[in-house]
Protein backbone atom coordinates (compact mmCIF):
# COMPACT_ATOMS: atom_id res chain seq x y z
CA UNK A 1 0.00 0.00 0.00
CA UNK A 2 1.04 3.36 -0.83
CA UNK A 3 1.92 5.95 2.00
CA UNK A 4 -1.03 8.24 0.49
CA UNK A 5 -3.41 5.32 0.06
CA UNK A 6 -2.95 4.42 4.17
CA UNK A 7 -4.72 7.72 4.65
CA UNK A 8 -7.12 7.94 2.27
CA UNK A 9 -10.57 9.75 3.09
CA UNK A 10 -8.86 10.66 6.20
CA UNK A 11 -11.44 12.58 8.98
CA UNK A 12 -9.63 14.81 10.91
CA UNK A 13 -10.73 15.80 14.56
CA UNK A 14 -9.92 19.18 16.88
CA UNK A 15 -9.30 17.67 20.28
CA UNK A 16 -8.63 21.65 21.73
CA UNK A 17 -7.77 20.46 25.12
CA UNK A 18 -7.56 16.56 27.70
CA UNK A 19 -10.75 18.60 30.06
CA UNK A 20 -12.81 20.74 29.05
CA UNK A 21 -12.80 23.90 31.33
CA UNK A 22 -8.58 23.48 30.93
CA UNK A 23 -8.89 26.16 28.82
CA UNK A 24 -8.99 26.16 25.30
CA UNK A 25 -7.03 28.29 22.60
CA UNK A 26 -8.95 30.13 19.80
CA UNK A 27 -6.14 30.56 17.31
CA UNK A 28 -5.40 26.53 18.10
CA UNK A 29 -8.96 25.64 17.25
CA UNK A 30 -8.58 27.83 13.78
CA UNK A 31 -6.00 26.12 13.00
CA UNK A 32 -7.36 22.60 13.27
CA UNK A 33 -10.12 24.41 10.99
CA UNK A 34 -7.87 25.39 8.12
CA UNK A 35 -6.50 21.94 7.92
CA UNK A 36 -9.77 20.67 7.27
CA UNK A 37 -11.63 19.54 10.59
CA UNK A 38 -14.12 17.96 10.40
CA UNK A 39 -15.14 17.93 14.34
CA UNK A 40 -14.39 19.45 17.47
CA UNK A 41 -14.70 16.68 20.30
CA UNK A 42 -13.37 16.80 23.88
CA UNK A 43 -13.68 15.22 26.97
CA UNK A 44 -15.29 16.86 30.18
CA UNK A 45 -14.33 13.97 32.70
CA UNK A 46 -12.26 12.24 35.09
CA UNK A 47 -12.46 9.63 37.85
CA UNK A 48 -8.63 10.61 38.69
CA UNK A 49 -9.63 13.15 41.21
CA UNK A 50 -11.68 10.60 43.36
CA UNK A 51 -15.25 9.45 43.93
CA UNK A 52 -15.96 12.83 45.44
CA UNK A 53 -17.48 13.97 42.10
CA UNK A 54 -19.60 10.91 41.34
CA UNK A 55 -20.72 10.65 44.81
CA UNK A 56 -22.14 14.18 44.65
CA UNK A 57 -23.11 14.53 41.20
CA UNK A 58 -21.24 17.70 41.23
CA UNK A 59 -18.55 19.24 38.77
CA UNK A 60 -14.77 19.55 39.21
CA UNK A 61 -14.22 21.86 37.05
CA UNK A 62 -15.79 25.48 37.69
CA UNK A 63 -18.60 27.34 36.26
CA UNK A 64 -16.53 30.10 34.58
CA UNK A 65 -13.82 27.74 33.06
CA UNK A 66 -15.93 25.34 31.19
CA UNK A 67 -18.25 28.49 30.26
CA UNK A 68 -15.06 30.08 28.97
CA UNK A 69 -14.04 27.22 26.69
CA UNK A 70 -18.11 26.38 25.39
CA UNK A 71 -17.75 30.18 24.28
CA UNK A 72 -14.83 29.53 21.66
CA UNK A 73 -15.84 25.98 21.00
CA UNK A 74 -19.13 26.77 20.21
CA UNK A 75 -18.49 29.92 18.30
CA UNK A 76 -15.69 28.17 15.79
CA UNK A 77 -18.13 25.32 15.58
CA UNK A 78 -20.71 27.58 14.67
CA UNK A 79 -18.91 29.21 12.25
CA UNK A 80 -17.18 26.19 10.41
CA UNK A 81 -20.37 24.39 10.40
CA UNK A 82 -19.23 21.57 12.28
CA UNK A 83 -20.32 19.60 15.45
CA UNK A 84 -18.80 19.99 18.47
CA UNK A 85 -19.01 16.68 21.09
CA UNK A 86 -18.36 16.83 24.52
CA UNK A 87 -17.87 13.65 26.33
CA UNK A 88 -18.71 12.80 30.00
CA UNK A 89 -20.06 16.30 31.13
CA UNK A 90 -19.65 17.75 34.76
CA UNK A 91 -16.68 15.77 35.50
CA UNK A 92 -18.52 12.34 36.26
CA UNK A 93 -21.04 12.63 33.77
CA UNK A 94 -23.94 12.11 36.29
CA UNK A 95 -27.31 13.33 34.67
CA UNK A 96 -26.78 16.36 36.87
CA UNK A 97 -23.77 17.32 34.87
CA UNK A 98 -25.09 16.42 31.34
CA UNK A 99 -28.26 19.39 32.72
CA UNK A 100 -25.58 21.53 34.36
CA UNK A 101 -23.20 21.59 31.52
CA UNK A 102 -26.77 21.72 28.88
CA UNK A 103 -27.60 25.15 30.79
CA UNK A 104 -23.98 26.44 30.60
CA UNK A 105 -24.64 25.51 27.07
CA UNK A 106 -27.75 27.32 26.56
CA UNK A 107 -26.59 30.65 28.44
CA UNK A 108 -23.54 31.03 25.39
CA UNK A 109 -25.65 30.11 22.82
CA UNK A 110 -27.95 32.85 23.76
CA UNK A 111 -25.03 35.39 24.15
CA UNK A 112 -23.37 34.47 20.70
CA UNK A 113 -26.83 34.67 19.08
CA UNK A 114 -27.18 31.46 17.71
CA UNK A 115 -29.45 28.67 18.08
CA UNK A 116 -27.99 25.26 17.96
CA UNK A 117 -29.58 21.98 17.99
CA UNK A 118 -28.14 21.15 21.37
CA UNK A 119 -28.86 16.48 22.08
CA UNK A 120 -28.12 15.78 25.52
CA UNK A 121 -27.20 11.72 25.79
CA UNK A 122 -27.95 10.28 29.82
CA UNK A 123 -26.53 6.96 31.18
CA UNK A 124 -27.17 7.24 34.53
CA UNK A 125 -28.59 3.95 36.15
CA UNK A 126 -31.21 3.35 38.74
CA UNK A 127 -29.73 1.15 41.00
CA UNK A 128 -33.34 -1.02 40.59
CA UNK A 129 -32.59 -2.07 37.28
CA UNK A 130 -29.21 -2.94 37.89
CA UNK A 131 -30.51 -5.25 40.20
CA UNK A 132 -32.52 -7.38 38.05
CA UNK A 133 -30.13 -7.09 35.26
CA UNK A 134 -27.09 -8.28 38.24
CA UNK A 135 -30.11 -11.30 39.18
CA UNK A 136 -30.22 -12.58 35.24
CA UNK A 137 -26.44 -12.47 35.49
CA UNK A 138 -25.68 -9.55 32.86
CA UNK A 139 -23.04 -7.96 35.22
CA UNK A 140 -19.86 -9.38 35.40
CA UNK A 141 -16.84 -8.09 37.90
CA UNK A 142 -13.42 -6.53 36.63
CA UNK A 143 -10.49 -7.56 39.00
CA UNK A 144 -9.92 -7.34 41.71
CA UNK A 145 -13.31 -7.01 42.50
CA UNK A 146 -15.57 -9.88 43.09
CA UNK A 147 -18.95 -9.95 42.20
CA UNK A 148 -21.45 -7.15 42.98
CA UNK A 149 -24.30 -7.33 46.01
CA UNK A 150 -27.67 -5.92 45.45
CA UNK A 151 -26.82 -3.89 48.71
CA UNK A 152 -23.90 -2.35 47.31
CA UNK A 153 -25.88 -0.95 44.12
CA UNK A 154 -28.28 0.35 46.48
CA UNK A 155 -25.86 2.11 48.57
CA UNK A 156 -24.42 4.20 45.44
CA UNK A 157 -25.34 7.57 45.02
CA UNK A 158 -24.87 7.71 41.14
CA UNK A 159 -24.25 4.87 38.88
CA UNK A 160 -23.28 5.55 35.71
CA UNK A 161 -22.85 3.60 32.86
CA UNK A 162 -20.03 4.41 29.84
CA UNK A 163 -21.34 5.36 26.41
CA UNK A 164 -19.88 4.15 23.66
CA UNK A 165 -19.86 6.20 20.12
CA UNK A 166 -23.03 5.11 18.60
CA UNK A 167 -25.31 7.01 20.99
CA UNK A 168 -23.57 10.28 19.13
CA UNK A 169 -23.66 9.25 16.14
CA UNK A 170 -26.93 8.88 16.15
CA UNK A 171 -27.37 12.47 17.39
CA UNK A 172 -25.60 13.83 14.74
CA UNK A 173 -27.19 11.84 12.08
CA UNK A 174 -30.36 12.97 13.53
CA UNK A 175 -29.11 16.33 13.37
CA UNK A 176 -27.45 17.41 15.98
CA UNK A 177 -25.02 20.76 16.15
CA UNK A 178 -23.71 20.17 19.80
CA UNK A 179 -24.25 16.30 21.64
CA UNK A 180 -23.53 17.19 25.25
CA UNK A 181 -22.90 13.19 26.61
CA UNK A 182 -22.65 11.58 30.00
CA UNK A 183 -20.88 9.41 31.39
CA UNK A 184 -18.92 7.81 27.51
CA UNK A 185 -15.67 6.18 27.83
CA UNK A 186 -12.86 9.28 26.88
CA UNK A 187 -12.11 7.67 23.39
CA UNK A 188 -15.43 7.29 22.30
CA UNK A 189 -16.43 10.67 21.93
CA UNK A 190 -13.20 11.41 20.28
CA UNK A 191 -13.53 8.59 17.80
CA UNK A 192 -17.49 8.74 17.13
CA UNK A 193 -17.11 11.15 13.81
CA UNK A 194 -14.10 8.95 12.62
CA UNK A 195 -16.50 6.16 13.04
CA UNK A 196 -19.58 7.70 11.65
CA UNK A 197 -17.54 9.01 8.46
CA UNK A 198 -16.38 5.32 7.25
CA UNK A 199 -12.84 5.97 9.00
CA UNK A 200 -11.03 2.73 9.69
CA UNK A 201 -12.19 1.54 12.85
CA UNK A 202 -8.93 0.32 14.81
CA UNK A 203 -7.66 3.58 13.33
CA UNK A 204 -10.60 6.25 14.66
CA UNK A 205 -10.26 4.22 18.81
CA UNK A 206 -6.14 4.31 18.53
CA UNK A 207 -5.89 8.08 17.60
CA UNK A 208 -8.72 8.77 20.09
CA UNK A 209 -6.86 6.71 22.86
CA UNK A 210 -3.19 8.53 22.21
CA UNK A 211 -5.43 12.17 21.80
CA UNK A 212 -7.85 11.81 24.69
CA UNK A 213 -5.72 13.86 27.22
CA UNK A 214 -5.26 16.48 24.38
CA UNK A 215 -1.61 18.04 24.23
CA UNK A 216 -0.13 15.26 27.00
CA UNK A 217 0.50 12.60 23.72
CA UNK A 218 3.14 15.80 22.87
CA UNK A 219 6.74 16.76 22.79
CA UNK A 220 5.44 20.00 25.15
CA UNK A 221 2.15 19.35 26.70
CA UNK A 222 1.82 23.13 27.97
CA UNK A 223 1.19 23.64 24.18
CA UNK A 224 -2.25 22.71 23.89
CA UNK A 225 -4.51 20.11 21.99
CA UNK A 226 -4.24 17.98 19.22
CA UNK A 227 -6.07 16.90 15.59
CA UNK A 228 -6.17 13.45 15.02
CA UNK A 229 -6.38 12.54 11.26
CA UNK A 230 -8.24 9.26 10.94
CA UNK A 231 -7.71 7.29 7.61
CA UNK A 232 -8.63 3.86 6.38
CA UNK A 233 -5.30 2.28 7.28
CA UNK A 234 -3.21 5.08 8.99
CA UNK A 235 -3.96 7.68 11.68
CA UNK A 236 -1.73 10.75 12.23
CA UNK A 237 -1.72 13.20 14.90
CA UNK A 238 -0.38 16.60 14.55
CA UNK A 239 -0.13 19.16 17.35
CA UNK A 240 -2.62 22.38 16.86
CA UNK A 241 0.59 24.47 18.24
CA UNK A 242 2.74 24.89 15.35
CA UNK A 243 6.10 25.45 17.60
CA UNK A 244 4.81 21.74 18.70
CA UNK A 245 5.98 18.30 17.89
CA UNK A 246 4.29 14.93 18.43
CA UNK A 247 7.06 12.13 17.86
CA UNK A 248 7.08 8.24 17.50
CA UNK A 249 8.01 8.37 20.85
CA UNK A 250 5.48 10.45 22.91
CA UNK A 251 2.76 8.53 20.49
CA UNK A 252 3.73 5.49 21.79
CA UNK A 253 4.44 6.33 25.28
CA UNK A 254 1.09 7.46 25.76
CA UNK A 255 -0.44 4.33 25.94
CA UNK A 256 1.49 3.76 29.23
CA UNK A 257 0.05 6.63 30.68
CA UNK A 258 -3.29 5.66 33.55
CA UNK A 259 -3.60 2.32 31.85
CA UNK A 260 -2.93 -0.91 33.60
CA UNK A 261 -2.07 -2.52 30.26
CA UNK A 262 0.13 -0.88 27.47
CA UNK A 263 -1.42 -2.50 24.64
CA UNK A 264 -5.10 -3.22 24.69
CA UNK A 265 -7.86 -1.74 25.84
CA UNK A 266 -11.48 -2.92 25.78
CA UNK A 267 -14.22 -0.36 25.00
CA UNK A 268 -17.64 -1.29 24.79
CA UNK A 269 -18.32 -2.89 21.15
CA UNK A 270 -14.89 -4.51 21.16
CA UNK A 271 -11.19 -4.70 21.55
CA UNK A 272 -8.13 -2.49 20.41
CA UNK A 273 -4.80 -4.21 20.16
CA UNK A 274 -2.07 -1.54 19.60
CA UNK A 275 0.98 -4.39 20.49
CA UNK A 276 1.60 -4.32 16.44
CA UNK A 277 1.42 -0.91 16.00
CA UNK A 278 4.22 1.06 14.00
CA UNK A 279 5.07 4.97 14.56
CA UNK A 280 6.80 6.84 11.97
CA UNK A 281 7.88 10.46 11.29
CA UNK A 282 5.55 12.13 8.19
CA UNK A 283 7.30 15.27 8.64
CA UNK A 284 8.97 16.85 11.76
CA UNK A 285 5.98 17.98 13.72
CA UNK A 286 3.51 14.81 12.63
CA UNK A 287 3.65 11.31 13.31
CA UNK A 288 1.44 8.40 11.20
CA UNK A 289 0.53 5.45 13.02
CA UNK A 290 -0.01 1.71 11.16
CA UNK A 291 -0.69 -1.92 12.73
CA UNK A 292 -3.60 -1.08 14.72
CA UNK A 293 -6.22 -3.80 15.24
CA UNK A 294 -10.06 -3.97 16.25
CA UNK A 295 -11.82 -7.12 17.62
CA UNK A 296 -15.55 -6.80 17.33
CA UNK A 297 -16.86 -7.96 20.63
CA UNK A 298 -20.37 -8.41 22.52
CA UNK A 299 -21.88 -5.11 23.87
CA UNK A 300 -20.74 -4.20 27.53
CA UNK A 301 -20.52 -0.91 29.48
CA UNK A 302 -18.35 -0.17 32.30
CA UNK A 303 -20.13 0.83 35.42
CA UNK A 304 -19.13 3.56 37.87
CA UNK A 305 -20.34 3.75 41.35
CA UNK A 306 -19.78 5.52 44.42
CA UNK A 307 -21.60 6.27 48.08
CA UNK A 308 -20.91 8.70 50.73
CA UNK A 309 -19.47 7.16 53.65
CA UNK A 310 -18.11 8.27 56.87
CA UNK A 311 -17.27 11.86 58.06
CA UNK A 312 -13.46 13.30 58.75
CA UNK A 313 -12.38 16.40 60.76
CA UNK A 314 -8.83 17.46 60.99
CA UNK A 315 -5.71 19.05 62.64
CA UNK A 316 -2.72 20.44 61.60
CA UNK A 317 0.39 20.78 64.12
CA UNK A 318 4.27 21.93 63.13
CA UNK A 319 7.28 20.28 64.90
CA UNK A 320 10.95 22.00 65.26
CA UNK A 321 11.57 20.30 68.75
CA UNK A 322 15.19 18.32 67.87
CA UNK A 323 14.30 15.85 71.18
CA UNK A 324 10.95 14.64 69.22
CA UNK A 325 12.44 14.82 65.74
CA UNK A 326 14.92 12.25 66.87
CA UNK A 327 12.48 9.88 67.95
CA UNK A 328 9.85 10.62 65.78
CA UNK A 329 8.33 6.94 65.13
CA UNK A 330 7.82 6.65 69.20
CA UNK A 331 6.60 9.60 69.10
CA UNK A 332 3.82 8.32 66.42
CA UNK A 333 3.33 5.49 68.43
CA UNK A 334 2.58 7.12 71.81
CA UNK A 335 0.65 9.86 69.95
CA UNK A 336 -1.82 7.31 68.33
CA UNK A 337 -1.98 5.87 71.92
CA UNK A 338 -2.72 8.66 73.59
CA UNK A 339 -5.81 9.92 71.16
CA UNK A 340 -7.49 6.84 70.64
CA UNK A 341 -7.48 6.42 74.52
CA UNK A 342 -8.59 9.87 75.20
CA UNK A 343 -11.63 9.02 72.60
CA UNK A 344 -12.61 5.74 73.98
CA UNK A 345 -12.72 7.19 77.35
CA UNK A 346 -14.65 10.23 76.24
CA UNK A 347 -17.27 8.78 73.88
CA UNK A 348 -17.52 5.41 75.84
CA UNK A 349 -20.41 3.38 73.69
CA UNK A 350 -20.70 6.57 71.39
CA UNK A 351 -17.25 5.50 70.19
CA UNK A 352 -18.09 2.12 68.44
CA UNK A 353 -16.92 3.23 64.91
CA UNK A 354 -14.11 5.87 64.40
CA UNK A 355 -10.46 5.95 63.51
CA UNK A 356 -7.46 8.08 64.33
CA UNK A 357 -4.69 8.60 61.43
CA UNK A 358 -1.66 10.40 62.26
CA UNK A 359 0.78 11.34 59.11
CA UNK A 360 4.00 12.87 60.02
CA UNK A 361 4.95 15.03 57.10
CA UNK A 362 8.69 15.14 56.38
CA UNK A 363 9.13 11.76 57.84
CA UNK A 364 7.23 9.36 56.43
CA UNK A 365 3.52 10.91 55.82
CA UNK A 366 3.36 10.13 52.14
CA UNK A 367 3.43 6.39 52.64
CA UNK A 368 2.92 5.59 56.30
CA UNK A 369 5.61 3.26 56.23
CA UNK A 370 8.66 2.78 58.05
CA UNK A 371 11.69 5.17 57.51
CA UNK A 372 15.03 3.11 56.88
CA UNK A 373 16.96 2.36 60.16
CA UNK A 374 20.11 5.33 59.94
CA UNK A 375 17.40 8.22 58.20
CA UNK A 376 18.49 11.52 59.27
CA UNK A 377 16.23 13.24 61.38
CA UNK A 378 14.74 16.18 59.59
CA UNK A 379 14.67 19.62 60.66
CA UNK A 380 10.76 20.20 60.56
CA UNK A 381 7.83 17.83 60.35
CA UNK A 382 3.92 18.57 59.50
CA UNK A 383 1.63 16.03 61.66
CA UNK A 384 -1.92 16.02 60.60
CA UNK A 385 -4.09 14.42 62.19
CA UNK A 386 -7.36 12.71 60.80
CA UNK A 387 -10.46 11.34 63.01
CA UNK A 388 -13.05 9.64 60.99
CA UNK A 389 -16.68 8.75 62.54
CA UNK A 390 -20.32 7.99 61.21
CA UNK A 391 -20.99 11.47 61.42
CA UNK A 392 -19.52 15.38 61.13
CA UNK A 393 -20.66 16.15 64.54
CA UNK A 394 -19.07 13.54 66.06
CA UNK A 395 -16.09 14.06 64.23
CA UNK A 396 -16.18 17.40 65.04
CA UNK A 397 -16.36 16.18 69.02
CA UNK A 398 -13.92 13.62 68.59
CA UNK A 399 -11.05 16.75 67.25
CA UNK A 400 -11.91 18.84 69.85
CA UNK A 401 -11.34 16.14 72.43
CA UNK A 402 -7.97 15.48 71.13
CA UNK A 403 -7.67 18.83 70.76
CA UNK A 404 -5.33 19.56 74.13
CA UNK A 405 -3.53 16.15 73.46
CA UNK A 406 -2.77 16.49 69.89
CA UNK A 407 -1.25 19.81 70.90
CA UNK A 408 0.91 19.55 73.91
CA UNK A 409 1.47 15.65 74.71
CA UNK A 410 5.35 15.04 76.13
CA UNK A 411 7.62 12.76 74.08
CA UNK A 412 8.38 10.97 77.71
CA UNK A 413 6.85 11.55 81.00
CA UNK A 414 8.17 14.41 83.08
CA UNK A 415 8.87 17.02 80.31
CA UNK A 416 7.47 20.12 80.81
CA UNK A 417 4.47 20.55 78.55
CA UNK A 418 5.75 21.18 75.06
CA UNK A 419 3.38 23.48 72.61
CA UNK A 420 3.50 22.00 69.31
CA UNK A 421 2.89 24.80 66.23
CA UNK A 422 -0.87 24.94 65.21
CA UNK A 423 -1.22 27.40 62.48
CA UNK A 424 -5.18 27.82 62.72
CA UNK A 425 -8.04 28.77 65.36
CA UNK A 426 -10.00 27.14 65.89
CA UNK A 427 -7.84 24.18 65.28
CA UNK A 428 -10.24 21.57 64.00
CA UNK A 429 -11.20 21.51 60.39
CA UNK A 430 -14.54 19.84 59.33
CA UNK A 431 -13.56 18.14 56.49
CA UNK A 432 -16.76 16.11 55.34
CA UNK A 433 -17.64 13.13 53.71
CA UNK A 434 -15.52 10.24 52.76
CA UNK A 435 -16.55 8.99 49.34
CA UNK A 436 -15.68 5.49 48.04
CA UNK A 437 -15.85 3.72 44.49
CA UNK A 438 -17.60 1.01 44.50
CA UNK A 439 -18.11 -0.95 41.24
CA UNK A 440 -15.66 -1.99 38.87
CA UNK A 441 -17.97 -4.08 36.90
CA UNK A 442 -19.68 -4.35 33.23
CA UNK A 443 -23.28 -4.59 32.45
CA UNK A 444 -23.90 -6.71 29.41
CA UNK A 445 -26.53 -4.82 26.79
CA UNK A 446 -28.28 -5.97 24.14
CA UNK A 447 -27.02 -2.50 21.68
CA UNK A 448 -25.51 0.50 22.67
CA UNK A 449 -28.47 1.70 23.14
CA UNK A 450 -30.29 0.05 25.95
CA UNK A 451 -28.93 1.73 28.51
CA UNK A 452 -28.93 5.65 27.23
CA UNK A 453 -31.40 8.32 27.34
CA UNK A 454 -31.43 10.68 24.41
CA UNK A 455 -33.29 13.48 24.54
CA UNK A 456 -33.47 17.03 22.23
CA UNK A 457 -32.81 20.52 23.72
CA UNK A 458 -35.84 22.55 22.79
CA UNK A 459 -34.45 25.05 20.11
CA UNK A 460 -36.79 27.92 22.31
CA UNK A 461 -34.85 26.74 25.04
CA UNK A 462 -31.90 27.21 22.64
CA UNK A 463 -32.94 30.53 21.64
CA UNK A 464 -33.57 31.90 25.76
CA UNK A 465 -31.33 30.02 27.79
CA UNK A 466 -30.01 33.17 29.80
CA UNK A 467 -33.70 34.08 31.27
CA UNK A 468 -33.76 30.24 31.93
CA UNK A 469 -30.74 29.77 33.53
CA UNK B 1 24.48 -4.24 42.92
CA UNK B 2 23.59 -1.34 41.49
CA UNK B 3 19.82 0.43 42.84
CA UNK B 4 16.79 0.10 40.19
CA UNK B 5 16.89 4.15 40.51
CA UNK B 6 20.42 3.57 38.61
CA UNK B 7 19.55 1.74 35.62
CA UNK B 8 15.99 4.06 34.77
CA UNK B 9 16.30 7.45 33.41
CA UNK B 10 13.23 7.56 34.87
CA UNK B 11 10.17 5.71 37.10
CA UNK B 12 6.91 6.92 37.65
CA UNK B 13 3.26 5.48 39.51
CA UNK B 14 -0.11 6.38 38.70
CA UNK B 15 -3.55 5.71 38.78
CA UNK B 16 -5.18 3.17 35.98
CA UNK B 17 -8.77 3.35 37.41
CA UNK B 18 -10.06 3.59 41.00
CA UNK B 19 -8.82 0.35 42.08
CA UNK B 20 -5.33 0.15 40.23
CA UNK B 21 -1.53 1.07 40.16
CA UNK B 22 0.77 0.93 37.52
CA UNK B 23 4.29 2.12 37.38
CA UNK B 24 6.27 2.62 34.72
CA UNK B 25 9.98 1.50 34.44
CA UNK B 26 12.13 3.89 31.53
CA UNK B 27 15.29 1.95 31.55
CA UNK B 28 18.11 4.08 30.72
CA UNK B 29 19.37 2.46 27.78
CA UNK B 30 18.42 -0.76 25.55
CA UNK B 31 21.13 -2.99 27.34
CA UNK B 32 20.06 -2.22 31.12
CA UNK B 33 16.49 -3.16 29.63
CA UNK B 34 17.25 -6.26 27.99
CA UNK B 35 19.48 -7.13 31.14
CA UNK B 36 17.01 -6.25 34.36
CA UNK B 37 14.16 -6.33 32.01
CA UNK B 38 12.61 -9.41 34.57
CA UNK B 39 14.53 -8.87 37.47
CA UNK B 40 13.36 -10.79 40.05
CA UNK B 41 13.84 -7.24 42.21
CA UNK B 42 10.56 -6.41 41.01
CA UNK B 43 8.69 -9.62 41.50
CA UNK B 44 5.04 -9.41 42.40
CA UNK B 45 6.38 -10.78 46.00
CA UNK B 46 8.41 -7.95 46.64
CA UNK B 47 5.20 -5.44 45.39
CA UNK B 48 3.17 -7.80 47.82
CA UNK B 49 5.77 -6.49 50.27
CA UNK B 50 6.43 -2.94 49.25
CA UNK B 51 2.43 -1.80 48.39
CA UNK B 52 0.10 -4.81 50.18
CA UNK B 53 -1.47 -6.19 47.10
CA UNK B 54 -2.21 -9.41 45.68
CA UNK B 55 0.85 -10.89 44.36
CA UNK B 56 -1.50 -12.79 42.58
CA UNK B 57 -2.77 -9.99 40.07
CA UNK B 58 0.33 -8.04 39.59
CA UNK B 59 1.03 -7.92 35.75
CA UNK B 60 4.19 -7.32 34.52
CA UNK B 61 4.68 -5.45 30.52
CA UNK B 62 7.85 -5.15 28.79
CA UNK B 63 7.13 -2.76 26.07
CA UNK B 64 10.37 -3.45 23.84
CA UNK B 65 10.49 -0.50 22.24
CA UNK B 66 10.35 2.30 24.49
CA UNK B 67 12.74 0.14 26.69
CA UNK B 68 9.92 -0.21 29.65
CA UNK B 69 8.47 -2.40 31.79
CA UNK B 70 5.54 -1.59 32.90
CA UNK B 71 3.98 -3.37 36.06
CA UNK B 72 0.28 -3.09 37.34
CA UNK B 73 -1.32 -4.03 40.28
CA UNK B 74 -4.22 -3.55 42.31
CA UNK B 75 -4.73 -1.24 45.00
CA UNK B 76 -5.06 -2.74 48.43
CA UNK B 77 -7.84 -0.50 49.07
CA UNK B 78 -9.86 1.84 46.55
CA UNK B 79 -8.90 5.21 45.69
CA UNK B 80 -10.28 7.71 48.46
CA UNK B 81 -10.55 5.40 51.48
CA UNK B 82 -10.52 6.83 54.91
CA UNK B 83 -6.92 6.52 55.19
CA UNK B 84 -5.67 7.27 51.53
CA UNK B 85 -2.84 9.75 51.28
CA UNK B 86 -1.66 9.35 47.94
CA UNK B 87 -5.34 9.86 45.60
CA UNK B 88 -3.43 9.64 42.17
CA UNK B 89 -0.88 7.13 43.83
CA UNK B 90 1.78 9.29 41.72
CA UNK B 91 4.29 8.71 44.71
CA UNK B 92 4.08 5.13 45.12
CA UNK B 93 6.84 4.92 42.37
CA UNK B 94 9.39 6.45 45.45
CA UNK B 95 9.63 3.07 47.14
CA UNK B 96 11.32 1.39 44.69
CA UNK B 97 14.17 3.71 43.65
CA UNK B 98 16.13 1.76 45.85
CA UNK B 99 15.67 -1.47 45.48
CA UNK B 100 19.04 -3.26 44.31
CA UNK B 101 18.48 -5.18 40.56
CA UNK B 102 20.72 -8.31 39.70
Amino acid sequence: MTESAEMSDRISIIVPTGMLGGGVSRAQVQYGLRRGASAIAVDSGSTDSGPAYLARGVSKMNRESIKRDLQILMAEAHRAKIPLLVGTCGTSGTDSGVDWTRDIALEVATELGIGPKIVCLYSEQKADELIRKNSRGEITPLPPLGPISDADLKSCEHIVALMGPEPYIAALQAGADIVLGGRTTDTAVLAAVPLMRGAGVAQAWHAAKIAECGGLCTVNPSLGGVLMHVGRDAFEIEPLDIDNQCSPETLSAHLLYENSDPFTLTEPGGVLDASDAEYRWVDNRITRVTGSRWTPKPYTMKLEGARGGDFQTIMFIGIEDPEVLANLDEFHDLMQKTLTGRIRKTFGDEAVRFDVSLRIYGWNGTSGRPVPRGTVPPRDVGVMFVVTAPTQDLANRMAKACNPYFFHTPLRPGIEMPSYAFPFTPAEIPRGQVYEFVLNHVVHTSDAFELVRSVSVDPARANKGALDA
Amino acid sequence: MPKLSDICRHVRSKNAGPFWVTVDLFFDGEENFRRYHDTPALSPQVFARLFGTNPDLVRRIPVDNLHVVKISYPRPHPQGWMQERDMHAGQQFARLLDLEVD
